[in-house]
C-alpha cells in the first residue's frame, strides 16, 4: 500500500508519562515497556496531543470507562489529530450511545453467534488452505501479507456477499481509515465515500435480485415499529462490518504466528496437543490484543481516583489492560495453557465486539491449518518485521523461512 | 466440600462473549443474540464442577456466579 501524502509530523516523545503518543514509532514497535512505565505512574495518564487525550493503564480503569456510558461517549471511536463534526449513523452500533445502541447491536448479533460461525468454518478452512497452497513450495513467505491478511477479509466478504476478489480494495480503505486517517482527514473521508458508493451499488443490485447475505439481511431488517432501517444506518453498519472485520483478526493471526515463530516450545506443544489451540488462542489474544478503541469524555468524572475532564478523548487500551499484573499473574509472559483468562481483547461492556465469535473461529482455523501443514517455521533473519500504527496493532510484514532449519 | 453447585448468569451483566458456552457447553446456553443463560435450573451435574469454576473465572463481564448449596 503506497501513499503519496506524508502523514502529519508528530514530534518524537521524550516524556511518555505526560506526553504519550500511540503513533510514535517507539510505541508502534514495542509498546509493552511503555505501558508498564505509564501504569507505574498512574492508572490514568494524559497527553496534550490529539487535542487532549487520557489513557487508562490498568484493567480496572479500562473496565470502569468501558462500563460508564454516562460520562464517556462512543460517538468518536478513534483518537485522531482532528475532531470533525460527528456524522449521524457513522458506524452503528460501535459509534452509538444508549438508547440507540441496543437495537442497533441486537440487529447485528444473530448472524455472528457461535452456531452461525460453525457453519462458516468449512469455508474458512478452504480459504486458509488455498492461501497456503500459494506459497508452501517457496520455502519462505511474508506470513502477514500472504496469509494472515487475506483470511478475515475473505471471511467478511463472504458473509457480506461481496466478491472476495475485491479484498485488496477493502484492505486499502481500512488502511486509509484506521492508520492514515489518524493524521490525514482527507484519506478517511475519501475511503468512507468510496466504501459507501461501493455498498450503494450492491444494495441497488439486491433490490431486483435479493440474496441471502448480510447486505440483504440489513436491507430486510425492521425496527420495533416495523419500519425498514434508514439507508444511512444500513450503509453505516455495512461499513462497520467491513472495517471491524479485517485488520483486527489479520493482526491477531499475524501476532500469533510471530509468537510461534520465535517460541519453538509453544509451537511444538500446539502441534503435539492441537486440543490446546483454543486455550492458546485466548492467551495470544490477551498478550497481543490488537484493538484499542476510543471514547470521548462528555461529562467530568473520576476514574480510579483520577479526575477526567470533558472535551478530551480516551485511548481505551484493552491491550494495556490485558498486561496489567494486578489482573493477570505473569502478565508479561505468554502462558499458552493459562486457565484463568478474563482478558478484554474484545472489549468490555455494551460495545463487546460483535464479531468476537468470528474472530475466534478464524484464529483457531488459521493456526490449526498452518501448524498442520507447516509445522516448522521461523523468522527470516534477512527480513524485517513491521508493525501497524495506531488503532489496531499487528504485524504488517512477517518474513518467515519455512521448513526445518538447516 | 459443598453439597452441590449451581451456576447463574446475571443477564444484566452478560454481553455475549460466550466464553462460558465454549468452556462448559453442558452448563450454559445462548439465546438468538448469543447472550448466555444457565442450562435448565443451573445445577451442576457431578463431574462438571471444574467446568463451572472455569466458566466463572473466564467471564470478562464477571456475570457468572457459582453458588455452593
Amino acid at each position: 500500500m503506497s501513499d503519496a501524502t506524508p502523514p502529519a509530523a508528530h514530534p518524537p516523545v521524550t516524556d511518555w508519562v505526560h506526553d504519550f503518543d500511540h503513533t510514535d514509532p517507539q510505541w508502534t514497535e514495542d509498546p509493552f515497556p511503555i505501558w508498564e512505565e505509564l501504569r507505574a505512574a498512574s492508572p490514568v495518564v494524559h497527553t496534550e496531543r490529539f487535542l487532549g487525550c487520557y489513557m487508562p493503564t490498568t484493567y480496572e480503569a479500562v473496565r470502569e470507562i468501558a462500563n460508564d456510558t454516562e460520562h464517556f461517549s462512543s460517538r468518536r471511536i478513534i483518537v485522531r489529530d482532528v475532531r470533525p463534526e460527528v456524522a449521524r449513523n457513522a458506524a452503528p452500533p460501535i459509534t452509538s450511545d444508549p438508547p440507540e445502541h441496543k437495537p442497533a447491536k441486537q440487529l447485528l448479533l444473530p448472524p455472528f453467534t457461535p452456531d452461525a460461525m460453525k457453519k462458516l468454518e468449512p469455508r474458512m478452512r478452504a480459504i486458509c488452505n488455498e492461501l497456503i497452497d500459494g506459497f508452501i513450495a517457496d520455502g519462505k513467505v511474508d506470513a502477514a501479507a500472504r496469509y494472515a491478511k487475506y483470511i478475515p477479509v475473505r471471511a467478511i466478504a463472504h458473509m457480506l456477499g461481496i466478491p472476495e476478489s475485491d479484498s485488496d480494495l477493502f484492505i486499502n480503505w481500512i488502511h486509509m481509515i484506521l492508520e492514515l486517517g489518524i493524521k490525514d482527514e482527507s484519506k478517511l473521508l475519501q475511503a468512507v465515500q468510496e466504501m459507501s458508493a461501493y455498498f450503494r451499488t450492491h444494495i441497488e443490485e439486491r433490490r431486483s435480485k435479493p440474496t441471502d447475505d448480510l447486505i440483504s439481511y440489513l436491507m430486510n431488517a425492521r425496527d420495533k415499529e416495523g419500519q425498514p432501517l434508514e439507508e444511512s444506518h444500513v450503509l453505516g453498519s455495512l461499513r462497520l462490518l467491513l472495517i471491524a472485520g479485517i485488520d483486527t483478526t489479520w493482526s491477531a493471526i499475524g501476532s500469533s504466528l510471530w509468537h510461534l515463530a520465535k517460541t519453538p516450545g509453544d509451537r511444538e506443544r500446539l502441534i503435539a496437543e492441537p486440543g490446546l489451540i483454543p486455550t492458546a488462542v485466548e492467551e495470544l489474544l490477551r498478550a497481543y490484543s490488537p484493538v484499542t478503541m476510543a471514547r470521548e469524555v462528555v461529562k467530568e468524572t473520576t476514574i480510579s481516583g483520577c479526575p477526567v475532564k470533558a472535551g478530551n478523548m480516551v485511548l481505551l487500551s484493552f491491550p494495556a489492560a490485558n498486561r496489567d499484573p494486578e489482573m493477570f499473574s505473569d502478565a508479561d509472559k505468554v502462558v499458552i495453557d493459562r486457565r484463568e483468562n478474563r482478558h478484554a481483547a474484545f472489549g468490555l461492556g455494551i460495545h463487546r465486539c460483535v464479531g468476537s465469535n468470528l474472530a475466534r473461529m478464524e484464529m483457531q482455523v488459521a493456526l490449526e491449518e498452518w501448524l498442520r501443514r507447516i509445522p516448522d517455521f521461523r523468522l527470516d533473519p534477512a527480513g524485517t518485521v513491521a508493525w501497524s500504527q495506531g488503532t489496531v496493532r499487528g504485524p504488517r510484514q512477517l518474513p518467515f523461512l519455512l521448513g526445518k532449519a538447516m | 466440600m459443598a453439597e452441590r453447585l449451581r451456576v447463574h448468569v446475571d443477564p444484566d451483566k452478560c454481553q455475549g462473549h460466550a466464553r462460558c458456552k465454549a468452556l462448559a457447553p453442558e452448563l450454559f446456553e445462548l439465546d438468538e443474540y448469543g447472550n448466555a443463560h444457565e442450562a435448565g435450573d443451573g445445577v451442576v451435574p457431578p463431574g462438571l464442577e471444574d467446568k463451572a469454576w472455569l466458566a466463572k473465572s473466564n467471564c470478562p463481564e464477571i456475570a457468572i456466579d457459582v453458588i455452593e448449596e
